[in-house]
């Protein structure tokens, strides 16, 4: 189960390769028990989309973890923006948003984002900007434990936003919206992007994969794939992401 | 560490406990009525409120402070938002210090009224100063408060965390001297009541009814102080950025 072995199906990165966001060299993370990654190696290029793709328990939340700092790594290196993952240079540049919505239920939406914005150094025009860009304007006095799902998990996206990080890690930001509220993020990771933040979005639904620019698919923390969803297709001769998938594992299997 | 990191953090625990009103008069009153019904059961017998009513003045806000912080950074441990202050450039101090001081002004709150209450309501006879008693009950809360803290590091679960509680107080309640003075204890129970925190409290407590002098108070109050600042130094040392 070497990823390496994988290469083939590998499209050339973009030319910003040079100079990326992250770069994971040998990568050994356990957890618990579990070997989550043995040897882990990849590249996210800087100011665009990058989808983390794989079933539930292939290490997205993991990879994510030690992109951000916060996990504890057997062996091999993360560096983040040019710099060790974890170092204190990074935490005014990095906004982190985890699979759980990470903000305090029992404040209002206004209180959890005054508080993450007086740790960040961030003026209050900066919450009042970032309430805007995920449409909670109607909510902010509201307490976190009484908003829904959705809702919950946009104040937690507001916080990451909070400081116009260069770097965005959002663990699964979609899951259990519906699809308008789908939609309406995604365009706003696209603006996000456009204006030159890098983002990392992981997701186990393979449909959101065409949404991004690049994709890296987990499978068993294993990289089955580091691609285009352009080239995923093509190199599959698929017809939609899911069935790509299915197929590298299928070729992979064999 | 920085001041304003501190200062959000302490601001932002103060507005949870704020918004959790059950919370908030649970800590506030509980020790006052649990004050009043042991001065009620002994109204026959003045004596055994006067000898121990000053003791479990100490007691509360120990127990409760130990309770109250353990379940909420447990909690913050567990949901996520540790995690993601660790990605920002919170300091562990600002985080643990945070807290230290909102759970602090709360115990302080707490004592004011609990020893009011013993004094001017129940009638504790105090041979010292009736403000020695507060001080003495907020530097015993803030050791609950820090003992709380360390411990949250040692639990998984909120329910692991709140059995933490006897474990930690009745030892301290059976050899602190609470039931019987220390010396009267064999030898051994005796040395080993030296090094537990509570037992300088009861002493600090007993000393300012009793009227002792203020360096006998200060010094045994002082060794209640270290036990709490070393607790808080260890539990920032377990706080950790990286985790499994
Ligand atoms: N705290 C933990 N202790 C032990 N094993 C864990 C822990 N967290 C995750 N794992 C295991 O690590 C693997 C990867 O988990 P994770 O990164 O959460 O996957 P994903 O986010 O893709 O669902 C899974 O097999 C999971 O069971
Ligand atoms: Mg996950």
């Amino acid at each position: 189960m070497n990823p390496r072995k994988n290469s083939e199906y590998m499209s050339p990165l973009p030319p910003t390769q040079n100079n990326p966001a992250v770069l994971i060299d040998s990568l050994r993370v356990n957890r618990g028990a579990t070997k989550v990654f043995t040897d882990l190696n990849l590249v996210i290029p800087r100011g665009n989309i990058t989808g983390v793709l794989g079933p539930s328990g292939s290490g997205k939340t993991t990879l994510l973890r030690a992109i951000v700092g916060v996990q504890r790594i057997q062996g091999g290196t993360v560096s983040v923006l040019g710099q060790p993952a974890g170092n204190a240079a990074l935490r005014h540049r990095i906004g982190y948003a985890t699979q759980e919505a990470s903000v305090y239920p029992d404040l209002t939406v206004i209180q959890n984002l005054h508080y993450f914005a007086h740790i960040l150094n961030v003026s209050r025009t900066d919450v009042d900007r970032v309430i805007e860009a995920v449409d909670l304007q109607g909510q902010i006095h509201q307490g976190v434990s009484s908003l829904s799902g959705g809702q919950r998990s946009r104040v937690s996206l507001a916080v990451a936003m909070l400081g116009n990080p260069d770097l965005l890690v959002l663990d699964e930001p979609t899951v259990g919206l519906d699809p308008v509220l789908r939609a309406d993020l995604w365009n706003l990771f696209r603006e996000l992007a456009s204006n030159g933040t890098t983002l990392i979005i992981s997701s186990h639904v393979m449909d959101e994969a065409m949404r991004c620019d690049h994709l890296l698919l987990l499978r068993n923390g294993c990289l089955v794939a580091q691609t285009t969803p352009a080239g995923l297709l093509t190199e599959t001769e698929q017809d939609n992401p899911e069935d790509a998938f299915l197929a590298l594992i299928r070729r992979e299997e064999r | 560490m920085t001041y304003h990191r501190t200062f959000a953090t302490t601001t932002r625990v103060l507005r949870q406990l704020i918004r959790d009103h059950r919370s908030l008069v649970l800590l506030l009153v509980m020790p006052s009525a649990l004050v009043g019904l042991f001065a009620w059961i002994f109204s026959d017998q003045k004596m055994v409120f006067q000898s121990f009513g000053a003791p479990i003045l100490v007691l509360f806000p120990f127990i409760l402070m130990f309770v109250v912080t353990s379940v909420t950074t447990l909690r913050e441990r567990r949901t996520g938002t540790l995690e993601r202050l660790m990605t920002t450039p919170l300091g562990k101090g600002d985080f643990i210090g945070g807290y230290a001081i909102a759970f602090g002004l709360i115990a302080s709150l707490q004592a004011i009224i609990t020893v009011a209450f013993a004094v001017w309501v129940c009638g504790l006879d105090v041979a010292g100063p009736v403000w020695g008693l507060g001080i003495v009950a907020i530097g015993n809360a803030l050791l609950g408060t820090s003992l709380g803290l360390l411990a949250s590091a040692f639990a998984h679960t909120e329910f692991q965390a709140v059995q933490f509680m006897p474990m930690i107080s009745f030892p301290q309640v059976l050899l602190g001297g609470f039931l019987m003075p220390r010396e009267k204890m064999p030898d051994t129970l005796h040395t080993i009541s030296n090094w537990l925190p509570l037992s300088y409290a009861v002493d600090a407590i007993n000393g300012v009814t009793r009227g002792e002098s203020w360096t006998y108070i200060a010094g045994k109050l002082g060794i209640v102080l270290g036990f709490a600042l070393v607790a808080i130094v260890l539990a920032s040392l377990t706080l950790k950025r990286q985790t499994n």
